[in-house]
């Protein structure tokens, strides 16, 4: 066979023809040729139940986590919340999976399709915990693993929690492929998936989704077991919206009807994701509106023809909080709990804080996890490396002062951590819009119907939106 | 110097600034895309800054300038951070009783 080439151009070139080998899916035959696909095809052809996902994820150390309730911080929070009111505060304990987070739950079901389709290994493109997850999956499942993390500056400085993931998938046997900051890194990583026809075991397929949903349904289930009811509000941290997504179906599939869903997110509004100096004058690496704004309004721009991460199908309301306001209730969770986990894990928990507020003390509020913590995983490496980049690390109001990238504010006192209510209507008028402009076509009755359940809307709002 | 067989770590530049794609800021366009990878030296010996071949962790073969012999992590908890010391106090005292 001749050589192919390899420059940016050819490879990108190829990339279509790539991604179909790589993933064992043709996503043509969910295509509607206008602005719907049939997301819900998309979802059934994994061929997997519930049930087998649990199976497949109980064989290697994945899901039936603890829920915890946090009895502490639930008391703390009353003291700021009017008579009557602090819903229970309970956490779904993700930490205890495998490598350490949720992503578990989704690399296990990716990976073990990848061994059952017959790939000799798996790449994943990912800065996160999902590449520990992988690459446990991997290891337990038999399969060669290669990670792509975006991972340091022009500078060579590494984003410690990045540089700690890293070692996490070095650690279980992964290879590491490290690169500056930019988008570019889909092009290595699709020259490596062509060089090594390993599996693309990309955050956002089919399979990775539908195993959140065990997330979701244990939650119902723990509920109903320990307090005989089903939760009021759940709440997500929100990035590239699997979780969200999974957990959310799941809840669903167990039969919840009423159970609120909340996602989370820090916002970083004014940081550039793609600029080499913005890139490590931040704190959090995920869980942050830089990934999770654009991932909601435009979920089809991933590394995959189309996401099964759809969050704006399933939230209910989108707030929002600080880096300062994670750091603060990450303290509080080692402090008053005895629970000392990462922080990037912990977004949804400092919104709950103040969400708890708003609901009556019978209420039952779960936040969806927790993550592993270690070296550079943590608030005082993240607070040190924030300072040594001359960002100022101060006590203050963050609803006022926070600036990200310029400083990080710890809340004074548990009283100003407050969740900002984020506008939902506004990001979903713009993946309405977004979807109609990508198609490039007017949007027919079944594109209308289509785009009502994009954004959990009827009929009448899509038209609003559009001017129809 | 670094023998064949020895773990190392290698550097490439994936594409030179001038060869990077159109929506960048202009801080990341004005940078090369460089990489890092690890892996088993191929030559029979090398300094840092020659042209070699590692062997990787799933045996891809990688070619790129050694950067570092025996690479190690230097990541760790950081210097002191007086603020978190003062969380945990507030905290403490408003769980003694204390309203703020």
């Amino acid at each position: 066979m001749a050589q192919l080439a390899k420059d940016y151009d050819s490879v990108m070139g190829r990339s279509n023809e790539i991604m179909k080998e790589a993933l064992g899916l043709d996503y043509a035959p969910f295509e509607s040729g206008s602005v719907a696909f049939d997301y819900e095809a998309l979802m059934k052809a994994t061929n997997y139940t519930i049930d087998e996902i649990n199976r497949i994820q109980s064989r290697t150390g994945v899901g039936s986590t603890p829920l915890l309730e946090l009895r502490n911080i639930t008391a703390f929070a009353r003291k700021y919340a009017k008579p009557g009111y602090g819903a229970r505060i309970f956490v779904k304990d993700e930490a205890a999976n495998a490598s350490g987070s949720f992503k578990d739950r989704r690399a296990a079901c990716a990976v073990a399709h990848a061994k059952k389709l017959g790939y000799k290994g798996v790449v994943a493109a990912t800065s996160g915990n999902y590449g520990a997850a992988v690459a446990s999956q991997a290891a337990m499942q038999g399969l060669e693993c290669i990670i792509v993390q975006e991972c340091y500056d022009s500078k060579g400085v590494g984003q410690p929690e990045i540089v700690e993931k890293a070692r996490k998938c070095e650690a279980l046997g992964a290879e590491v492929i490290q690169l500056t900051v930019g988008p570019e890194l889909f092009y290595t990583t699709l020259s490596v998936i062509e060089d090594t026809g390993y599996f693309n075991a990309s955050l956002y397929s089919p399979y990775g989704i539908a195993g959140i949903e065990t997330l979701g349904y244990e939650i119902a289930m723990q509920c109903r077991e320990k307090i005989g009811k089903d939760p009021d509000m759940v709440v997500c941290t929100n990035a590239g919206g699997g979780m969200v997504t999974g957990t959310a179906r799941g809840l669903i599939k167990a039969g919840c009807k009423d159970t609120k869903v909340v996602a989370a997110s820090i916002d970083l509004t004014g940081l550039s994701m793609a600029s080499d100096v913005d890139f490590n004058r931040k704190s959090c690496t995920t869980g942050h509106t830089g990934f999770g704004v654009p991932y909601a309004t435009d979920p089809d721009h991933s590394d995959v023809p189309r996401s099964a991460a759809r969050p704006l199908r399933y939230m209910d309301e989108y707030v929002t909080t600080t880096q300062g306001e994670v750091m603060y209730m990450t303290e509080m969770l080692a402090n008053l709990e005895g629970l000392e986990r990462g922080p990037a894990g912990n977004t949804a928990l400092a919104c709950a804080f103040s969400l708890a507020q708003e609901l009556p003390e019978d209420a039952v509020l779960v936040v969806s996890e927790t993550e592993y913590t270690g070296a550079g995983k943590h608030i005082q490496p993240q607070l040190a490396f924030a300072k040594e980049n001359g960002i100022d690390v101060r006590f203050g109001n963050p609803q006022e002062e926070d600036k990200p990238g310029t400083n990080l504010i710890l809340p004074k006192d548990p009283s100003f951590i407050k969740h900002k209510v984020a506008d939902l209507k506004h990001f979903k008028q713009s993946r309405i819009k977004k979807a109609v402009k990508k198609a490039g076509c007017e949007p027919n009755e079944a594109d209308l119907v289509y785009l009502a359940e994009e954004v959990k809307e009827d009929v009448a709002f899509v038209k609003e939106t559009l001017g129809l | 110097m670094a023998k064949k067989g020895d773990w190392v770590r290698i550097h490439n530049i994936v594409l030179k600034a001038e060869q990077r794609t159109g929506k960048l800021p202009e801080d990341t366009k004005n940078s090369d895309l460089q990489m890092w990878t690890k892996g088993f030296l191929q030559e029979e010996s090398a300094e840092v800054g020659d042209e070699v071949t590692v062997e990787t962790a799933c045996g891809r073969i990688e070619k790129g300038t050694l950067y570092e012999e025996n690479p190690h992590y230097t990541h760790s908890y950081g210097e002191f951070v007086p603020e978190i010391i003062e969380i945990d106090r507030t905290l403490r005292e408003i769980l003694r009783g204390g309203d703020k």
